[in-house]
């Protein structure tokens, strides 16, 4: 696929700057369990936009921008109201809240359409106009970028993203303190002098800008997906808030561009036309968190798969070694292969025997289970820890001593021994040293 | 707005004469508009219905990314569909598509939160956005590639209830029938997971059997009521009701009631409207007629009702001023003087903001009514009555001091701005145990008996 200057810078840029602008604010409300009151507010600014035209009668951008804040500041103050005036559940109320006033949008634009101004558009609202941001007459090369006449040449919405988007990125940068402590504990917050009620407010009307100015190119549903999807990415990519500020960063403008080029490259490869480049942008937002949930460093599943899966093959060794042990205790250096794999029933005994064989603990005579002499060290450590955990909740937590083994059954996989160097457990067995 | 709202009435809409309205208010205004009423009207009922268990569920916001994550099963359902030999617009095959994107959505927002550390706004924002913008893809696609386009598909968006066949509104309120039965056969079940999940499991019933029967009617619901209000604001069938009922009454059968009449209402007046006017959208009519339901409900219930609570509030507060003021006269008696206060100090013992002006003389005649005091060429004297109530204020006052500092190790110099708000609520028990406690310190409060003579 080619990208021509004409077609697609515009379009690109308005995609990514409106996904970074909401990206980066997303990060606060993630954190601060506010995801929906951007979805919230991205549906109510609606009345709000068609009152500003109803009332100046152009698309004067400043008009616009005041009717949108203002509405994103209702439906803040109107979701309160109804939470606490009427106790209604935070969720219930967010939904009536903003299902009333996009009603009510619906019905004031299907009005105004009749005016006969149709650039109101109510699906322009839903998926944006990306398609008209084209450029006639843009240079060929990108050197040609690199002159006066490009800047006359900005359609307003890209001037209006990249105005907002840098007022966004400094309000982000410069209350990062504040916004952090806010999010985390807003009665610290409050203590320390900073007023989280005032910063909430701040931060929602921001969202409102950011939302209607992204509406225009985008669409909302967009911008519920960059507020809610690259915040929520990189939450589950690090734990320092910072390092997932600028990651959201980087995938809200991997959204932007990759959504846009997808938007048109993937259905080019079967030789058909080109899709909705804001619902690509929110699709591609998606994938991406698919592949961070399965695959992000800590928090992935697919690392928590692994980590939980090693743990328990070093459990089921443990404990495979620790009955050989307690057989060899009572004079059966050896014990048929059924036996033991009727002693350790839950786990995946197959496994752990060849792998307890194949390490050199355990051999196998045809059938018949020994522990050889490395495997008889590895068996006492964790039969030590068992007993002297037994030993350690009779002596000190309090158990009944026929309460102990299996608190202990757990605790023996942890490589801590308790403190108290017991001879004999409780039930009088010795401890191996 | 205002400006503006002229201009639209103007150019608006000629109103229907009077016989028109009452016609098809009546179900006489022809059969395709009576179809849709109905439809709509039951649509309206089941929808209220099952939101009182979506609500008490606390899963309001979860059926609008429900009802989102349909459009992209209702742009696939138009291809396979298509590619399948089966009329891609027949509403079944359609809805079916919707049922089964839907379903994948809520599965994901429970996967999410099972498999992930994100919280359910998350969770539900994710799946909403994501899936819509899906939606929104597959239907951008059908529009440019399909040799058909797209027309109709986007009427799930935003709903189209004029476009609804006699079959669809059967379809519809087949469904919504379904709905109401079985929320009447299981009730008892619903309530129980409702109200106390873990006692349900305790006494054997299948939870996740119930939830999956409450789920999928709020699924079908969802999917039935796609056409008439769309996808964006079928939440607001579902939950908007259920929270207004939730004002009027406190027991589940009459919330269920409730809450479906009031959604029956609202889908009918909102067809109404929207036949007997041009450019009135059903769906959003719908919406604002619950919404304007809602407002009601939130202002003027008897019990949980915004005035109410506000006229309780005022009572408690107009009590407690006046237990400040028999107290401060009392206090002035106590050391000597007469059992008054001139009117500047009852204006500094009343202050509550910009209120007091009004506040001050209402408190005053709640007293005088009361006999507790009389009116003086200054201000107020104390009755004998007063006075006695005066003494037992003081000595609440005294005990609860002598609570905190001895119960819950407040300092003493910090005890005085507390009990002002709290020694209205002390019980007699309480009183006698610390009436020992202040006595054994040598600390004797009288109860006011005898004082005034």
């Amino acid at each position: 696929m080619e990208l021509s200057i004409g077609a697609d810078l515009f379009p690109i840029l308005a995609g990514t700057l409106a996904a970074v602008t909401c990206g980066v604010l997303g990060n606060f409300l993630v954190l601060r369990r506010l995801s929906l009151m951007g979805d919230a507010i991205s549906h109510s600014v609606l009345p709000g936009l068609v009152i500003a035209f109803i009332v100046t009668s152009t698309r004067d951008p400043v008009a616009m921008f005041i009717g949108a804040a203002a509405a994103g500041v209702a439906t803040v103050v109107l979701v309160e109201l109804v939470k606490k005036l009427g106790r209604v559940e935070p969720g219930a109320a967010m939904g009536v809240v903003f299902s009333v006033l996009f009603a009510l949008g619906v019905l004031l634009i299907r009005q105004v359409e009749h005016l006969g101004q149709v650039d109101l558009d109510a699906d322009c609202v839903l998926h944006g106009q990306l398609e008209t941001l084209v450029w006639y007459g843009a240079p060929d090369t990108l050197s040609g970028l690199l002159d006066w006449g490009t800047f006359g040449a900005v359609p307003r919405q890209v001037t209006m993203l990249v105005v907002v988007c840098i007022a966004a990125s400094v309000f982000v940068a410069v209350l990062f303190k504040e916004l952090r402590i806010a999010a985390f504990d807003s009665e610290l917050a409050t203590t320390q002098g900073y007023h989280a009620g005032v910063l909430h407010y701040v931060l929602m009307v921001f969202v409102a800008v950011a939302t209607v100015a992204s509406f225009e190119a985008v669409g909302s549903i967009m911008v519920i997906a960059m507020l809610v999807c690259p915040a929520a990415a990189a939450r589950l990519m690090t734990d320092r808030l910072g390092v997932q500020v600028w990651i959201s960063v980087l995938l809200a403008i991997a959204c932007g561009v990759g959504g846009y080029i997808a938007a048109s490259a993937v259905p080019g490869w079967f030789g058909k036309d080109s899709v909705n480049a804001a619902g690509s942008m929110a699709l591609v937002a998606g994938v991406l968190l698919v592949v961070v949930v399965f695959a992000s460093p800590r928090h992935g599943v697919v690392h928590r798969w692994a980590r939980r899966r090693s743990l328990a093959r070093g459990m089921a060794a443990d404990d495979l070694l620790a009955a050989l042990y307690r057989r060899k205790e009572v004079g059966e250096a050896s014990v048929g292969v059924g036996q033991v794999a009727a002693m350790l029933i839950g786990h995946s005994f197959g496994k752990a025997l060849r792998g307890a064989v194949r390490g050199g603990h355990v051999s196998n005579d045809d059938g018949w289970l020994s522990l050889t002499d490395t495997g008889e060290c590895a068996a006492a450590r964790v039969i030590r820890r068992h007993r002297l955990w037994e030993d350690y909740l009779v002596g000190e937590a309090g158990f009944a001593p026929d309460h102990v083994h299996d608190p202990a059954e757990y605790l023996e996989h942890i490589p801590v021994e308790p403190s108290g160097g017991a001879e004999t457990d409780p039930h009088g067995r010795s401890i191996p040293g | 707005m205002a400006g503006g709202g002229g201009s639209i009435a103007v150019v608006g809409d000629e109103l229907p004469g009077w016989s028109e309205i009452i016609e098809t208010l009546m179900f006489r205004a022809g059969y395709n508009t009576n179809i849709v009423i109905m439809g709509t009207t039951l649509l309206g009922l089941a929808a209220g219905v099952i939101g009182v268990f979506a609500l008490l569920r606390k899963r309001s916001l979860m059926t609008d990314a429900l009802s989102h994550a349909t459009l992209p099963g209702i742009g696939l359902a138009f291809l396979v569909g298509g590619w399948m030999g089966v009329d891609g617009r027949s509403l079944a095959v359609l809805l079916l598509g919707a049922t089964v994107t839907g379903v994948i959505g809520v599965v994901c927002i429970q996967g999410i939160l099972r498999y992930t550390r994100l919280r359910e706004d998350a969770a539900i924002g994710i799946v909403l956005s994501v899936f819509f913008g899906a939606g929104v893809v597959v239907l951008s696609y059908i529009q440019v590639n399909a040799a058909s386009g797209a027309a109709g598909l986007n009427k799930f968006i935003y709903g189209q209830t004029a476009a609804m066949s006699e079959r669809d509104a059967m379809l519809m309120g087949a469904i919504a029938v379904v709905a109401v039965v079985a929320t009447v056969l299981f009730l008892k079940e619903f309530a129980l997971v409702c109200f106390n999940e873990s006692f349900a499991r305790v006494n054997g019933w299948s939870v996740s059997a119930i939830d999956l029967i409450m789920m999928g009617l709020v699924v079908a619901v969802t999917v039935a009521g796609l056409q008439a209000v769309g996808l964006i604001l079928v939440v607001a069938m579902l939950i908007i009701p259920a929270v207004s009922a939730r004002f009027w009454s406190e027991r589940l059968w009459a919330l269920v009631v409730l809450a479906g009449l009031i959604g029956a209402a609202s889908g009918y007046f909102g067809s109404v409207v929207s036949a007997l006017m041009p450019r009135k959208p059903a769906g959003a009519v719908i919406v604002l007629t619950s919404g304007v339901i809602f407002a009601i409900s939130m202002v003027c219930a008897p019990k949980r009702g915004v005035i109410s609570a506000g006229v309780r509030r005022g009572m408690v507060s107009l009590r407690i001023a006046g237990e400040h003021l028999l107290e401060e006269a009392y206090g002035r008696g106590e050391s000597g003087g007469r059992f008054a206060l001139t009117s500047r100090e009852i204006s500094r013992a009343v202050r509550i903001g910009v209120w007091s002006v009004v506040f001050g003389p209402v408190v005053r005649a709640g007293l005088y009514w009361r006999r507790l005091a009389r009116r003086t060429r200054d201000g107020i004297e104390l009755t004998e009555e007063g006075v006695r109530q005066g003494a037992r204020v003081r000595r609440n006052h005294r005990l609860w001091e002598q609570y905190l500092v001895s119960y819950a190790d407040i300092a003493p110099s910090h005890v005085d701005w507390s009990v002002d708000q709290v020694e209205h609520v002390l019980s007699d028990e309480l009183i006698r145990e610390l009436e020992t406690q202040l006595g054994a310190r040598g600390i004797v409060v009288s109860d006011g008996v005898g004082v005034a003579r």
